[in-house]
């Protein structure tokens, strides 16, 4: 593979492939990853071509499944694990926050963590509940997690590599909703820094910032916005934790307005966090408050109601409208 | 969505938009978006769910095992003496294994079993009837919420197919006072608590979350996240021994569950405490696309003992074991002997769900095999061999399903969407500051799309929970 259009959860698949092709310590694992190819097919066929101890089928317990695949990264294999849907980690959550994340820090250096947890999250597929969510801001708060979403194929492809390659545990959220959009992978590349944000859209009066699904939203509020002269930037931030503040401060000390765009509830959320930073950063630059544009501080409604409740085009230039009425 | 929405809908970006004169907001999003009508974006949603499953459905090529697996069909049982058994032998062991107990054979024949005879010796021909309409009513409600996925007004359903005995046996063992706590599969078991199956929809049409109140019928909400009822169960068991109440509570869960850590603690909690829960475990063979091999090397009803209470196997095809198996457990139970686990030994004949595609992992041979054990055949075959039931009754029977049918038909075609701001109901029993904040600013937001054309009173708002 060398540059070509394709969606978002073949990018994966392919990067899955080329991870178990060159490295023989990778390891893919998790509920239905074998035969089925998981039920988004991003793993489908590589069991069928590295065979069942290389991608292999837990059974159903997420605990187990990262638990175990502590015990393996231990013995110095890189495990990719799999969750099915968002909703579905919690009962791994115990394994992820009090021994994952830990285990580094605890070891005094001595032991690394390289664990990729995937996550298929967010909504707009129409799904029935705790298949929708959005829960980085929980993994984010927890010190020694990597937590990084791609937007686009490129994008995904190429941190994966960059995520099995880092001795850290990674939280890796997928778009699940973005899963079928294609883009071009050059798989010759040179990726940027795995935790680097983009400036995908260049612009002067504002900018808009956003990681995983939020960030085609922006692309289009800022086409539309531009056709009432209005020129906004959009930054992909690609990574929740760390966070690439500086890229961030550059755009928002040249526009002087930020709106933050997440599926996420907007309280306790990443944006919270961006919207202090770059407060404290950008003080004497800002032309208005920072703000936010989000979830509700209520349960993920049923499907009928979830494109209300996510943030679109409208919700997004509303909150254009506010920060340049300042 | 063929289903226009009852409730009255205040207009939205690009439905707005098509009005003269709409605001100055709603004419820049419809510029944006290509299809710029609120209702092309749903459809263009649920095309794209569509085509999610298309792809799935696409990309089906069976998968060949590599390595040393054993094909499915051919999966060794882990019971003594029954390792290593030719293609479709799991099964015919099982059902040859003296544990399996099963009181009518696939043909339809009466076998005795002296240790469970008398749990349903009080069956009249009026009762073997009975079970056998449960049985074909609620395999009708099933395929006809399938047919309704497919024609996109559901969107998901787990069904039952293949599995009607295990839940109406077991479902028509309880007393009005048990509790029962299902997964999200248990249509049936619902259907003998009197839970109206238009309720069971609203959750796969997406209209709710739930959908009922569990204390009507003693039954409680779906749980999606596998395994987590059953402690729940366990815990209001032991409020129900505190009481002294004598009754029983039932939890449903999977063999894929029996993977899960919460079910070995609700085991666990469940044998400490000695609380009345039977613990009534359908191994329908798969879970998605994993065997039961894949969960465990015992078979599942053995876990029991492990624990400290007993576990059974029963014939999860065979409707007259399932009742009498479950009503020795709950008597069991009731009786201040403490948990007990019951494996239906079953089969998933359908899908996983809707969105899943079987052909990419299990073979048509196995789905023969067991087709030939189906649970309703079974029992019709009874029925006749007895002359418990003549053809008025098959036929009247036919009549009341197809008015079944109808029913939820048109009940869920005409189910309306929830209000929008029915988002905001509900996330706490007394109340948040935040919550109003959120209501009154999205409110507002919402309002700011019924403006004039120069769109002057901005609402501002967004998610962000006003100024
Ligand atoms: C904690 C959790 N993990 C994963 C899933 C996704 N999932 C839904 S059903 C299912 C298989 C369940 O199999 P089993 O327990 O045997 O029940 P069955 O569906 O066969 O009735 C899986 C993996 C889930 N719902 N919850």
């Amino acid at each position: 593979m060398s540059s070509q259009k394709i969606p978002l959860a073949k990018a994966i698949n392919e990067s899955l492939r080329k991870a178990l092709e060159t490295d023989p310590k990778v390891l893919i694992m998790g509920e239905d990853v074998g035969k089925l190819g998981g039920v988004f097919r991003v793993t489908d066929g590589l069991q069928k071509d590295f065979g069942e101890d290389r991608v292999i089928d837990t059974p159903l317990a997420e605990s187990g499944i990262v638990g175990t695949a502590i015990g393996l990264a231990l013995r110095g294999y890189r495990p990719v694990v799999e969750i099915q849907f968002d909703g579905f980690v919690f009962p791994a959550y115990d394994q992820i926050v009090t021994q994952l994340a830990k285990m580094h820090a605890r070891s005094l250096g001595k032991v690394k963590m390289p664990i990729v947890i995937r996550i298929p999250y967010g909504g707009g597929i129409g799904a029935v509940e705790h298949h929708s969510e959005s829960p980085e801001a929980l993994f984010a708060h927890v010190a020694g997690l990597k937590v990084v979403s791609p937007s686009n194929a490129s994008d995904a492809y190429w941190m994966m590599q960059q995520a099995i390659q880092t001795d850290d545990p990674v939280i890796f959220f997928e778009p699940k909703r973005r899963y079928w959009d294609k883009s071009e992978v050059d798989a010759e590349a040179i990726p940027g820094p795995l935790h680097g944000a983009k400036v995908v859209r260049e612009g002067e009066h504002l900018t808009l910032a956003a990681y995983g699904p939020m960030v085609k939203v922006c692309l289009e509020a800022a086409a539309a916005a531009a056709e009432e002269g209005k020129s906004l930037e959009v930054v992909d931030l690609r990574s929740m934790s760390p966070i690439d503040f500086d890229t961030l401060q550059a755009s928002v000390e040249r526009t002087r307005r930020l709106v933050v765009v997440h599926e996420a509830p907007v309280f306790y959320g990443s944006g919270a966090e961006i919207a202090a930073r770059i407060t404290e950063r950008c003080f004497y630059h800002l032309e208005a408050p920072v703000l936010r544009v989000g979830g509700f501080h209520t349960p993920y409604p049923p499907a009928r109601l979830e494109d209300e409740y996510l943030p679109g085009l409208d919700r997004v230039l509303d909150s254009v409208d506010r920060s340049l009425a300042y | 969505m063929t289903v226009e929405s009852t409730t009255a809908r205040k207009p939205r970006s690009g439905e707005a938009a098509q009005d003269a004169g709409a605001g100055r907001k709603t004419t820049r999003a419809a510029a944006a978006t290509p299809a710029g009508t609120a209702k092309t974006a749903k459809t263009a949603r649920s095309a794209k769910t569509a085509k999610s499953a298309g792809t799935s459905r696409a990309n089906g090529t069976p998968g060949t095992a590599a390595g040393g697996r054993t094909p499915a069909g051919s999966r060794s049982r882990g019971t003594s003496g029954t390792a290593g058994t030719d293609a479709h032998g799991a099964a015919e062991t099982a059902e040859r294994d003296d544990e399996l107990v099963q009181l009518l054979t696939p043909e339809g024949e009466r076998v005795a079993r002296p240790d469970y005879d008398e749990y349903v010796a009080d069956l009249t021909p009026e009762s073997f009837r009975d079970l056998y309409r449960d049985m074909v009513l609620t395999r009708r409600f099933d395929g006809e919420a399938t047919q309704l996925q497919r024609q996109g007004e559901l969107g998901l359903w787990a069904s039952l197919l293949g599995q009607e005995a295990a839940q109406i046996g077991s479902g028509r063992a309880l007393n009005d006072d048990d509790y029962v706590f299902p997964t999200y599969r248990e249509h049936g078991v619902a259907w003998c608590r009197g839970v109206d199956p238009v309720n069971l929809l609203g959750m796969f049409r997406g209209v709710n979350n739930g959908g009922w109140d569990p204390n009507s019928n003693n039954f409680h909400l779906y749980t999606i996240v596998i395994g987590s009822q059953t402690l729940h169960a366990t815990g209001y068991a032991m409020g129900v021994a505190k009481d002294g109440a004598g009754s029983a509570v039932i939890a449903y869960f999977g063999d894929g569950a029996s993977s899960q850590g919460d079910v070995a603690e609700a085991f666990t909690f469940s044998a400490v405490y000695n609380a009345p829960v039977v613990f009534f475990c359908q191994n329908n063979q798969w879970a998605i696309s994993e065997p039961t091999e894949r969960q465990t090397r015992v078979p599942l009803y053995q876990r029991a003992r492990g624990y400290g209470f007993p576990g059974v196997r029963v014939d999860g095809n065979d409707v007259l074991a399932c009742l009498a198996v479950t009503r020795a457990a709950l008597e069991h139970s009731r009786g201040g002997a403490g948990p007990m686990l019951v494996e239906a030994f079953t089969y998933r004949m359908g899908a996983h769900t809707t969105s899943d595609d079987p052909s990419k992992y299990r073979s048509d041979e196995e789905r023969e095999a067991w087709t030939a054990k189906d649970p309703i055949l079974r029992l019709r075959r009874y029925l006749e061999r007895e002359g418990y039931a003549d053809d008025a009754f098959f036929a009247q029977l036919e009549e009341e399903s197809e008015a079944l049918g109808r029913r939820v038909r048109e009940a869920v075609r005409s189910m309306p969407d929830p209000d929008v701001m029915a988002i905001f109901d509900n996330a706490y029993a007394d109340g948040s500051s935040l919550v109003d904040e959120e209501r009154r600013a999205f409110a507002a937001y919402q309002a700011s799309f019924d403006e004039g054309p120069d769109g002057s009173a901005a609402a501002g708002a967004g998610a962000e929970g006003g100024k």
